[in-house]
This record gives structure tokens, C-alpha cells and sequence, in this order.
């Protein structure tokens, strides 16, 4: 009974995740039935990769037939934030089993920002709410790509320029990001060196350059981007 | 599908393993006693909003500001994205409705 009791809680604590991800796994879905992927493709891809920005852009470099080379590197660089992001849930997630591995794989940035801020209810046990958080994250992912994939597959119109959800998705998180941040050095970083980088190494090797200087501008800028933010 | 079945198969596994090995990163090195260094936990708030900046600008590497359409339906698109998120802040509405809008404007206006 108290699993299902915990699952309700876990059911409503997701809810905003729930819209958030049927939308961008239906954009990503849609988008890789335009390069020729059904829905079970679509389904395998959001379940085993389960990454909202990189399965966007593998959308375009399996689309052009990338190296798998260039796929690993691009895969480094798209979730190199995850290498930072766990360091806040060891604590959490010890103690949780076997569990506890596919917390580590379903550790997205929106089942982190969860984990983060979710209120355990006082009458469930948290392991059992947390692995019930991440897992039903996974399915509305998984449901929200295989959807959108069906729908290209059934519904065949002219999609020209639906890529341009991924876009809208980087942009969304980038202005969220940007009202929540009381410091804007870091952000500007990125769309300067990420600017340059894109006219002195062109489109096919913008991302290694600029990702460097990022880090270096970031490292040196230390100072100044803590006292802006501790203000 | 430009790649083959296998090919395709392989990719999902590359980025499936990788993204998997780098969610698993701090609990293999600061699992122990190891604490991350100042350097590494500000990297670790810091670096994400400039990634998203990077992938920003990534996504209109192709856009050619000095030919036709010179980058109008992706402005256009822009603005409308920002201004719906800041007006609702309901991400559904702000991808679909700018998502839409640019379909139309690269199917019906700058075709």
C-alpha cells in the first residue's frame, strides 16, 4: 500500500517534468521519423540514450551520417555537465541498492533539479519516492518520442523547420537559466566564445575551441563571477 | 535513414555509454573520501548555463546572415520564443508555438 501511496505523491511531484518532456521527446520523435527512424527506433533511443540535447543533435549527425568518432566527441562535450552534476547526490543516493545505478543513468537535468528541491513526504520511504521520481521521468520521456514518432509516421505533411524545436528548447533553458542566475558572466561566455569559435573554426569545429576557452574564461574569471553572484 | 541498421545501433550504444559513463563520473571518483576541489564544484555550477549559451549559438551555425533569407524566419522565430517563454513560462507553449510559427515562415513566406 505505501508504494502506492508514495507513487501518487511521486505522480504529482512530476507533473511539470511530465508536459516538459512529452513536448521535447515529441519534437525529438517527429524529427527522427523525418531522417527515417520509426517509433520502436525512436523508443530504444529515448530509453538507452535518455539526453534531451544530445538526442537532438544526434537527430542531425546521424541524419548526416557522422563518424562515430565525432558522435563520442559530441556526446563528451553536450553532457560534460553531467560529470559535475552527481557530486550533490552521492549522499542521496547511497543506500539505495541496485537502485541506486539507475538513478545514476536516469540522472537528467530535470530529474536532478527534482531531486534537489522534492520534499519527501513524511509517510513514504525515500528511497522508494525517489526511484519512483526518476522512473517516471524516463517513461514520459520515452512515451513523449515514441508519440512524436508515430505522429510523423502517420501524419505525412510538409515538416520542413521542425527542427527548429531543438532550438526552441535550447533558448527556453537559456532564458530560464538567465532570470534564475544573478550572474550573467557565464552565459555571456558561452555566446561570445561560442561566437567566435563559429567564425574562426566554421561550422563543423566551432564546439572543441570554444568548449576550451569557455573553461579557461570561466577558470580565470573565477573572482569575479562568485562576488557578482553573491551579491 | 543515411546510416545503415548496425551503424545506427552502434551510435545509440556509443552516446548511450558515454552519457552513462559521465552521469557515473563523481561517484566513481567522489564516492570515497576524495572531496571535489573549489575548482571542480564551481565548474560544476557554472559551466551548465554556459553550455546552453554554446548550443545556442550551435544551432545556427548554418544560417547565412549575408545571403537570402539572411537569417529573418530564425530571428523572427528567436524573438517569438523569448517573448512567449517570458510572457507564460510554460515551455510547451514557447517550443510549439515558436517551432510552429518558423515552419510556416520556411515553408510559406521565405520559400
Amino acid at each position: 500500500m505505501r508504494k502506492h501511496k508514495s507513487l501518487a505523491y511521486a505522480i504529482q511531484a512530476t507533473l511539470p517534468v511530465l508536459t516538459g518532456y512529452l513536448a521535447a521527446g515529441f519534437a525529438f520523435g517527429l524529427m527522427y521519423n523525418q531522417i527515417g527512424y520509426n517509433p520502436g527506433f525512436a523508443a530504444l533511443t529515448s530509453a538507452a540514450v535518455y539526453s534531451g540535447s544530445l538526442q537532438f543533435l544526434a537527430v542531425d549527425l546521424m541524419g548526416a551520417g557522422a563518424s562515430f568518432l565525432t558522435i563520442a566527441l559530441f556526446t563528451i562535450i553536450v553532457n560534460s555537465r553531467h560529470i559535475l552534476y552527481g557530486i550533490s547526490m552521492i549522499d542521496k543516493f547511497k543506500d539505495m541498492g541496485w537502485r541506486k545505478w539507475y538513478m545514476i543513468f536516469a540522472l537528467t537535468d530535470e530529474t536532478y533539479a527534482l531531486l534537489n528541491h522534492v520534499v519527501v513526504p513524511g509517510d513514504v520511504d525515500h528511497k522508494t519516492f525517489y526511484f519512483q521520481l526518476a522512473l517516471l521521468n524516463h517513461c514520459y520521456w520515452i512515451i513523449g518520442g515514441t508519440l512524436g514518432n508515430a505522429t510523423g509516421e502517420l501524419l505525412k505533411f510538409n515538416y520542413k523547420g521542425v527542427d527548429f524545436a531543438m532550438t526552441a528548447l535550447f533558448i527556453v533553458t537559456f532564458v530560464d537559466q538567465w532570470q534564475q542566475s544573478k550572474t550573467h558572466l557565464p552565459a555571456l561566455f558561452g555566446l561570445g566564445c561560442t561566437l567566435i569559435s563559429l567564425l574562426l573554426f566554421g561550422a563543423d569545429n566551432m564546439l572543441i575551441p570554444a568548449m576550451a576557452a569557455i573553461v579557461i574564461l570561466l577558470l580565470a574569471f573565477q573572482k569575479k563571477v562568485e562576488g557578482v553572484s553573491e551579491i | 535513414m543515411t546510416m545503415t541498421l548496425s551503424q545506427s545501433l552502434i551510435s545509440i550504444a556509443i552516446m548511450a555509454g558515454l552519457t552513462f559513463l559521465m552521469r557515473l563520473c563523481p561517484f566513481l571518483i567522489f564516492g570515497g573520501k576524495q572531496k571535489p576541489s573549489r575548482k571542480v564544484l564551481y565548474l560544476g555550477v557554472y559551466l551548465p548555463a554556459a553550455i546552453i549559451a554554446m548550443l545556442v549559438v550551435y544551432c545556427f551555425r548554418n544560417v547565412t546572415p549575408l545571403a537570402y533569407p539572411y537569417g529573418i524566419p530564425e530571428l523572427i522565430a528567436i524573438v517569438t520564443v523569448v517573448l512567449l517563454h517570458l510572457w507564460k513560462h510554460n515551455n510547451l507553449i514557447s517550443i510549439f508555438g515558436g517551432t510552429f510559427l518558423y515552419m510556416m515562415l520556411v515553408q510559406f513566406v521565405f520559400c
